[in-house]
């Protein structure tokens, strides 16, 4: 299962579309950091609101795709956790303190919008 | 009538993804509520999981039960690998001897309502796991 990631001016968007296999996450791992450096990209939006569960892998994985982005100089912003997979992952002892998180794909574009607006 | 037990035979990651949908399934047919599920799906991916990493292969069983009139998802992962030697230790939060996360069991634990494991050195490793459905208390 193949994320599309969409290039959108100085920003990504990688929409997860259905539950993701481990292979499936860290092939989108590779697959973002390679169109970070080749677009380079400022930001980073990887939208879950397709995910059916956010295990310790799938949450350690998202923290080393915007560790690798932030290297880069760039950000990342999850977006679309849903309320049950939120209370799952805090049952379950997950935090994703590092990674910036917005509501859904609209509430990340304006939180990156006004960043971005900020530093120029 | 929904089916009372599944079984997903575990040897990669693609069949996490099937076990904890088939469990997310058997939870909503037993008239759980979206976040128990959920919690059920998540318990089944941390202990699929556990089996490809250790075990290499294994099985997830989850079955409907029922007791005392409250009905509820039992999960039982089973596999022939290594076994823990300290069980004890392993549920300890931050534990890890794969250099992974080290969430997993005390994580699992959080999640369901009842928790057994039964293992050692070479015996391979027994995880039963059980969610009741939440009663709602009349007045």
């Amino acid at each position: 299962m193949e994320v599309p990631i969409l290039k959108q001016g100085e920003f990504l968007i990688a929409t997860i579309q259905a539950a993701l296999s481990d292979a499936d996450l860290e092939h989108l791992r590779m697959a973002l950091i390679q169109r970070v450096v080749r677009f380079r990209s400022r930001a980073v939006i990887v939208d879950v609101t397709a995910m059916d569960v956010m295990d310790s892998f799938a949450s350690r994985t998202l923290k080393e795709i915007a560790q690798m982005i932030r290297l880069r100089g760039a950000e990342t912003v999850i977006v679309g956790i849903q309320p049950e997979v939120a209370f799952a992952m805090v049952q379950l002892g997950i935090t994703l303190e590092s990674v910036a998180t917005a509501l859904d794909l609209e509430e990340g574009l304006a939180y990156l919008g006004q960043r971005f607006r900020n530093f120029n | 009538m929904p089916a009372t037990e599944s079984r997903v035979s575990i040897k990669s990651d693609q069949d996490i993804v099937l076990a904890r949908q088939q469990g997310r399934t058997m939870a909503a047919d037993a008239g759980f509520s979206a976040v128990d599920s959920t919690l059920i799906a998540t318990a089944i991916s941390e202990l699929a999981r556990n089996i490809v990493t250790y075990a290499k292969t294994g099985e997830i069983s989850v079955n409907a039960v029922a007791q005392n009139g409250r009905r509820g998802i039992m999960i039982v992962a089973s596999d022939d690998g290594p076994g823990i030697a300290d069980a004890r230790q392993a549920l300890r939060d931050g534990f890890s001897t794969s250099g992974s996360f080290g969430l997993g069991l005390p994580g699992v634990r959080r999640l369901m309502d009842e928790f057994v494991i039964v293992t050692g050195p070479g015996q391979g490793t027994t995880v039963t796991v059980t969610k009741w459905r939440q009663v709602r208390r009349e007045k």
